[in-house]
C-alpha cells in the first residue's frame, strides 16, 4: 500500500466548481432545484469521491459540468473553472475540444452508452477522430493501445466483438477506454459499477487505481455507496439534496462523520461482514422519510425534516460550510455557522 | 424445523439456439441439492452466470429443469404438468431486482397489487380492493398514493409495491433476486427491516439472492455460494463468511468493498 501525497494546499485546483445552482423545469411547469450552490476544488492526481443517493443532485452535477443537461435543465449560477477557462460561459466549439478529450464523462449503464449496432473497435476509433487528425492506420494502431490498457489479454478479440457479445464487466472497460482515449486531465465517473457483481466491481476500480497512476488522472467517482469510496477516494463530498452536506478526507468523512446526514447513512449499512448473532437480523438504523422533493423551496437546511439533531434556526436559513479542522468542512449548525 | 423447499440434485440444461455466439450446450445448474427452513433466509451468492437466477426461475416455476426435483412443502413440483403447477406458483412468488422494469409504469398502485387477485379469480372487486390496500399499508406505501402509478414512486417505493404485490397471494416462498441491489443504501437498510417485519409476522421463508456479501450476513440464517452451476459451499452465515472453505468464497469476501478500507488513511495506488 502507499500514501498518496495530500494535494499542496498552494497547487492551483484543476476543477474549480463555484456556487453552482441547477435548476429543471417539468412539462406541467413546475421548478425543481437539482442543485443549489454546489463548490469544490479537484486537485492534478486527485480522486474525489462524490457520495450521493437517489436526488442528490450527483447526476445532474457530472452533466452539468460538461454543460451537458436535457432541455428542461438550467445551470443558473456559478462557474466552473478548468485549465484557465470557465466552462459555463464557453463558446460551443471550445467546449466540444474539451468533452472527450480534456474531460471525459463515464455515464452509469454501459450497455445504453455503446451503440449496439458497431463493433467495439470503432467505437474508441470514433472518439478519437473526434480530436485527433490520425490517419487510418494510426487510428486502429491507438484503437488496439488504448483496448490493450483495459484488456491486457486479446484487445483485438474485443475490438472486433459487438457490445452485446460483451459482459457487464467488459463493457465497462470499453467505456473506460473511450475516457482515456485522448488523454484526458479528468475523468468524472457516473456509478462506474453499478450492477456489476464484486469481483467485477473490484477489477474495474482497480483499473482505476491502475490508470490513473499511469496516466496521470484525476478523478471525480459518483457513488450511493460509501464503500467504494473507501479505498479508492483522496477526499470525499456529501451531496444531500444539491447541497454540500460535508467535504474532507475520505477517512475523516467516512469514519468520523460530522454531518447528521452523513452519520445516518454509515449507521444504516451493516457494520461488519461477519456480525454477531444478536446483530443479525436486526433492525437498521434508518434515517427516516424520503429523499425531498425538490420541487419544494424551503428556507432553511435541506435535510432538516429527517434529522435527528435538527434545532429551531434549522428551519430559518441554510447552514454554511463550516471548517471542522483545515481539510474537513461541514455545513449544519451543530457546529456553527 | 419444517423443511419447507428441498432441492436434490437440480440439473438445467439449455440447447445452443438459446445462447448465440457460444457452444452447442450451457449447462447453467449441475447437481444442486440444498433444503431451506420454513420461516428462515438462505443467501444465495456467486459471480454473473453462476446459475443463481436459472435457479431461481426452476423453484418459481417459470423454467423446468432438466432433471432433478424440487420438493415444496413435501410434494415434488417440478416434473408436474403445467395445469397443476399453476396450483403451486402463488405459493412461490419472486421479487426482482428493478422494480422500474418490473412494474407496469401505467398501473397505479392499487392496481399492480390487485392484478394477481384478479388473474387468479379470486374474490370480488371490493375484497380485492381491501386486501391491496391493507398490503399497501403493511409494506409503508401511504393510502394516499395508492392511485398514484407507479413511475410516480421512488425506488425505494417501487420495490415495497413489487413486495405487497408478490404478497397477494400469501406465498410461503419469497424468492429476492437482488431486490436490494438497485437501491441507494440507505433505502436498502428500510427494505431490510421491512422484509425481517414481513417475515416475523407472516412467518416467510426467504431465498435471496444477491451479490452484496453485507447484506447476506445481515439477513440470512444461511448461505449458499455458486460457482459454474453448483453449489460449492453451504452452511450458517457466520461460519461462512468467518471461515471460508472454498476460494471463491474467499474470493468474494475480499472483493466486498468495506468502509474500514477508509481507516488508515491508506489508499492503494
Amino acid at each position: 500500500m502507499e500514501r498518496r501525497l495530500a494535494p499542496h494546499p498552494d497547487m492551483t485546483p484543476l476543477l474549480q466548481v463555484q456556487d453552482l445552482h441547477v435548476a429543471y423545469t417539468s412539462r406541467a411547469g413546475k421548478k425543481s432545484l437539482a442543485l443549489a450552490g454546489v463548490s469544490f476544488d479537484v486537485h492534478p492526481g486527485e480522486t474525489l469521491g462524490v457520495l450521493g443517493e437517489s436526488g442528490s443532485g450527483k447526476s445532474t452535477l457530472a452533466a452539468s459540468l460538461l454543460r451537458l443537461l436535457p432541455k428542461n435543465g438550467k445551470i443558473q449560477k456559478g462557474v466552473v473553472q478548468f485549465e484557465g477557462q470557465d466552462l459555463l460561459q464557453a463558446e460551443p466549439r471550445t467546449l466540444q475540444r474539451i468533452r472527450g478529450a480534456r474531460i471525459a464523462l463515464i455515464c452509469q449503464e454501459p450497455s445504453l452508452a455503446l451503440h449496439p449496432m458497431l463493433r467495439v473497435g470503432e467505437q474508441i476509433s470514433d472518439v478519437l477522430a473526434a480530436h485527433e487528425s490520425l490517419y487510418r492506420g494510426a487510428l486502429r494502431q491507438k484503437t488496439l493501445q488504448l483496448l490493450a490498457e483495459v484488456f491486457p489479454e486479446d484487445p483485438a478479440r474485443i475490438a472486433e466483438s459487438y457490445p452485446h457479445q460483451l459482459s457487464g464487466g467488459q463493457q465497462q472497460r470499453v467505456l473506460i477506454a473511450q475516457a482515456i482515449a485522448c488523454g484526458p486531465a479528468l475523468i468524472v465517473a457516473d456509478e462506474p459499477t453499478a450492477f456489476l457483481d464484486p469481483t467485477t466491481q473490484q477489477d474495474i476500480l482497480g483499473l482505476f487505481r491502475t490508470l490513473r497512476k499511469k496516466f496521470d488522472l484525476s478523478l471525480v467517482l459518483i457513488t450511493h455507496n460509501p464503500a467504494l469510496l473507501a479505498g479508492l477516494a483522496d477526499r470525499v463530498l456529501v451531496l444531500y439534496a444539491g447541497r454540500v452536506a460535508e467535504i474532507g478526507p475520505t477517512e475523516k468523512v467516512l469514519m468520523l462523520p460530522h454531518h447528521p446526514y452523513t452519520r445516518a447513512l454509515l449507521r444504516s449499512m451493516p457494520a461488519r461482514l461477519d456480525e454477531p448473532a444478536k446483530e443479525r437480523k436486526s433492525r437498521l438504523p434508518v434515517i427516516p422519510g424520503e429523499a425531498m422533493d425538490l420541487e419544494v423551496f424551503a428556507d432553511g437546511c435541506r435535510f432538516e425534516t429527517r434529522c435527528a439533531d435538527r434545532m429551531d434556526l434549522c428551519t430559518k436559513r441554510e447552514p454554511a460550510a463550516v471548517a471542522v479542522d483545515e481539510t474537513h468542512a461541514v455545513s449544519c449548525f451543530k457546529y456553527g455557522g | 424445523m419444517e423443511e419447507l423447499l428441498k432441492v436434490e440434485n437440480l440439473e438445467k440444461h439449455y440447447q445452443g439456439a438459446r445462447v448465440p455466439g457460444t457452444k452447442k450446450e450451457v449447462t447453467a445448474l449441475r447437481g444442486v441439492s440444498f433444503s431451506i427452513c420454513a420461516r428462515s433466509t438462505l443467501a444465495l451468492v456467486g459471480e454473473s452466470g453462476s446459475g443463481k437466477s436459472t435457479l431461481a426461475l426452476c423453484i418459481a416455476c417459470l423454467e423446468r429443469p432438466t432433471s432433478g426435483s424440487i420438493i415444496f412443502r413435501g410434494e415434488e413440483i417440478a416434473a408436474r404438468p403445467e395445469e397443476e403447477q399453476r396450483g403451486v406458483r402463488p405459493k412461490i412468488q419472486l421479487v426482482f431486482q428493478d422494480p422500474a422494469r418490473s412494474l407496469n409504469p401505467r398501473f397505479s398502485a392499487l392496481e399492480i397489487v390487485t392484478e394477481p387477485l384478479l388473474v387468479q379469480g379470486r374474490s370480488n372487486k371490493r375484497e380485492r380492493e381491501d386486501k391491496a390496500r391493507a398490503l399497501l399499508a403493511q409494506v409503508g406505501i401511504p393510502q394516499q398514493k395508492a392511485l398514484h402509478k407507479a413511475d410516480e414512486f421512488s425506488g425505494g417505493q417501487r420495490q415495497r409495491l413489487a413486495i405487497a404485490r408478490a404478497l397477494a397471494l400469501e406465498p410461503k416462498l419469497l424468492i429476492l433476486d437482488e431486490a436490494l441491489s438497485a437501491l441507494d443504501c440507505s433505502v436498502q437498510a428500510q427494505i431490510s427491516n421491512l422484509l425481517l417485519e414481513l417475515q416475523s409476522l407472516l412467518g416467510l421463508t426467504y431465498l435471496f439472492i444477491t451479490h452484496d456479501l453485507a447484506m447476506a450476513g445481515h439477513l440470512a440464517d444461511e448461505i449458499a455460494v455458486m460457482e459454474q452451476g453448483k453449489i460449492v459451499e453451504l452452511g450458517p452465515v457466520e461460519k461462512v463468511l468467518r471461515s471460508p472453505e472454498q476460494k471463491v468464497t474467499q474470493r468474494l469476501i475480499m472483493a466486498t468493498p468495506r468502509l474500514t478500507d477508509a481507516a488508515d488513511g491508506l489508499v492503494v495506488a
